[in-house]
């Protein structure tokens, strides 16, 4: 109760951070701002009036920033050639899989590290801090021999396990903090209360770190959604099996590249993304904040 | 939308006191329990004593999965490369065709003794460099820049930053090549550069995936640095601007020191980040550019492994990149425990 209280007093005496800056000032930095922001968001809008774009005014030397005339022809063609909704779904559960697997095991392991003390702890906890240096591509080699002895070759597992190793480290490292800020008392009260330590920890400690599993869920899911090295590596003759990536590269021929259709399929690709982030951004920058007030 | 704008500024606002207590990705910094000095297992002493008594086998248990998946698919696999690096590794021994022979250091001394490698590696540091400066500077001024206006475009800012961050990097790298292209892009029409090809030169497809890579990582500094200067007391920026310090005074002399944990953080990750850039070279230059004039080791090691299918050479690489990050890791923990961070 003393943390709250603190707390709370520290922000009444707090000010804006804003300083007083003089109007004119204050004008052109927003200026500035609001153009920046437009440039930022360039990029995105240019990809999606692209995808609108009927490939009259995408291969004319003119590059309107706009267009009249909006079809779905790009649209048409990403979702008609290959199994495009099929690996739409592949990406998806290769993606969701690790997000919710990786979320429950970092959350175990996060609150060994944060709730006990036991030898070899901090050792661990460096270690886990070295895995996260680790470059994965590097390990594209190995991984492959790994997965073709194990039969995994071909197969969406060969891109959800490794995925689940890779950001366990970090999802553990993100979450200590999050499990920390749980007070002891807390568990101390459930277990005078009777509750079993399974009991807490599912009923009482998982939902208090939620909103932390959200946050760093983030940073797992758009690893794996990104990911195309391993997708290109592992599935090499099982087609079906391909994720999103995979299917946004056949339209990319850097010889001719099929502009429509590429930015057709990397909205489609980054529209989950947004969405995720969109949702889970509140925890996100309080995660990122260090700021646990849930 | 609304939701956006309560996130954004409130939950950056921060419940810490003086020193931002961040934890970004791969971040240590102070636990919020322990800095609000509320009764966090990692603030107080007294408590630990009780536990240590009853700990036993539960951590263990508790860690289990995790430390069966890493062990098998990081550990394991990080065995197998150096493994294989000290051995005659090509199509005939994948196939089966011939036995594996030990090497010693025998693919060291090919890749060292390469002219390429030195070059790749060179390359890779300066463009590494280029990035992770970029990126906190841009992300840096941005952050300051937010702290200056009001809420409609700090909104605007942060969407479009949540927009980039978002943005999966194979996306990002066609996207960016589509605005350079020569006969369609836009951007070559704005500056009226004709058919300018932005991939053929070494240096300006560098510079192509170096702005690609900059749109999507400044993201991440902004917002952390952003959560970090709302954690600085207003008072204290008061107190220099009455002092008559200017803007760039504050920031180097009050600012800058303060977010010091937060600066740490964030260009060691960027480093990290930056050093290990992938698909932006594989897509933007097709596979590290005309000759390989623009590849980094990590392209480069997947190069020599699967398109030439010299896995003990790809793996060497790859040891030296891992070596190169072990050493990064190790000075990153030094400047924790110089901050006198408890792990």
């Amino acid at each position: 109760m003393s943390a709250l209280s603190s707390v709370k007093s520290l922000r009444l005496l707090r000010f804006p951070t804003r300083l007083r800056v003089r109007r004119p000032w204050r004008l052109a930095a927003e200026a500035s701002a609001l153009l920046i922001a437009a440039v930022v968001a360039f990029p995105l809008y240019w990809m999606v009036l692209s995808a609108f774009k009927p490939a009259g005014e995408i291969e004319s030397t003119e590059a309107r920033p706009w267009t009249l005339t909006p079809s779905l022809d790009s649209f048409r063609r990403v979702f008609g050639q290959q199994e495009f909704g099929r690996y739409f779904v592949n990406s998806l559960l290769v993606a969701v899989t690790v997000v919710i697997v990786s979320a429950l095991i970092a959350f175990l392991a996060a609150t060994a590290v944060t709730r006990f003390r036991f030898r070899f702890r901090t050792t661990l906890l460096i270690m886990f801090l070295i895995a996260q240096m680790v470059p994965i591509e590097a390990l594209t080699i190995p991984l492959f021999f790994l997965m073709r002895d194990f039969g995994q070759l071909n197969t969406l597992g060969s891109l959800i396990l490794p995925h689940i190793a890779f950001s366990l480290p970090f999802a553990i490292w993100m979450l200590r903090g999050f499990v920390k800020a749980v007070p002891e008392a807390l568990e101390e009260a459930a277990y005078i209360d009777g509750a079993s330590r399974a009991r807490f920890l599912w009923q009482i400690l998982f939902p208090l770190v939620f909103p932390g599993l959200v946050a760093t869920s983030v940073f797992s899911f758009i690893s794996t959604w990104n990911d195309f090295l391993f997708a290109k590596s592992f599935i090499i003759s099982d087609t079906s099996q391909s994720t999103l990536p995979m299917a946004l590269l056949v339209f990319y021929n850097p010889d001719k590249p099929d502009w429509g259709g590429v930015m057709a399929a990397s909205t489609v690709m980054t529209i989950p993304v947004l969405v995720f982030f969109v949702l889970v951004q509140r925890r996100l920058v309080s995660g990122l904040g260090g700021a646990v007030k849930d | 939308m609304k939701r956006m704008t309560e996130g954004v500024t409130e939950g950056a606002s921060p419940v810490a006191p003086p020193l931002p207590a961040a934890s970004p990705p791969g971040g240590v910094t102070a636990s919020p329990g322990r800095v609000a000095g509320g009764p966090g297992p990692g603030g107080a002493a007294p408590g630990r004593k009780s536990r240590r008594g009853r700990a036993g086998w539960a951590p263990w248990i508790y860690l289990a999965p995790a430390l069966v998946v890493i062990g098998g698919l990081l550990v394991y696999p990080v065995y197998q490369l150096g493994l294989i690096s000290f051995l005659e590794y090509t199509q005939a021994q994948v196939s089966g065709g011939e036995p594996t022979t030990f090497q010693g250091f025998g693919n060291y001394a090919t890749l060292f003794g390469d002219e390429q490698f030195w070059q790749v590696l060179l390359a890779t540091v300066v463009f590494a460099a280029a990035c992770v400066v970029a990126t906190l500077a841009v992300g840096c001024a941005l952050a300051v820049l937010l702290t200056r206006v009001r809420a409609l475009p700090r909104l605007a800012l942060m969407l479009a930053a949540l927009g980039a961050w978002a943005t999966p990097a194979i996306t990002g790298s066609t996207v960016w090549l589509f605005l350079f292209d020569p006969d369609f892009g836009p951007v070559n029409r704005m500056l009226g550069l004709g058919d300018h090809s932005w991939t053929y030169g070494r240096y300006s497809a560098f510079a192509l995936v170096l702005l690609e890579v900059v749109w999507c990582s400044f993201p991440f500094v902004m917002v952390t640095v952003y959560a970090g200067i709302r954690a600085v007391p207003g008072e204290v920026l008061e107190a220099a601007a009455l002092d008559g310090a200017s803007q760039w005074r504050i920031w180097r002399s009050v600012l800058a020191p303060m977010l010091r944990p937060i600066l740490v953080v964030v260009t060691i990750q960027s480093v990290i980040w930056d050093f290990k850039v992938f698909t932006q070279i594989y897509v933007m230059t097709n596979g590290g550019g005309i000759a390989g004039q623009n590849l980094v080791l990590n392209v480069y090691a997947y190069q020599k492994a699967f398109a030439s299918s010299q896995y003990s050479l790809g793996s060497a690489i790859g040891v030296v990149m891992l070596l190169i990050l072990l050493a990064v890791t190790l000075v990153y923990l030094r400047l924790l425990r110089r901050q006198g961070e408890e792990l």
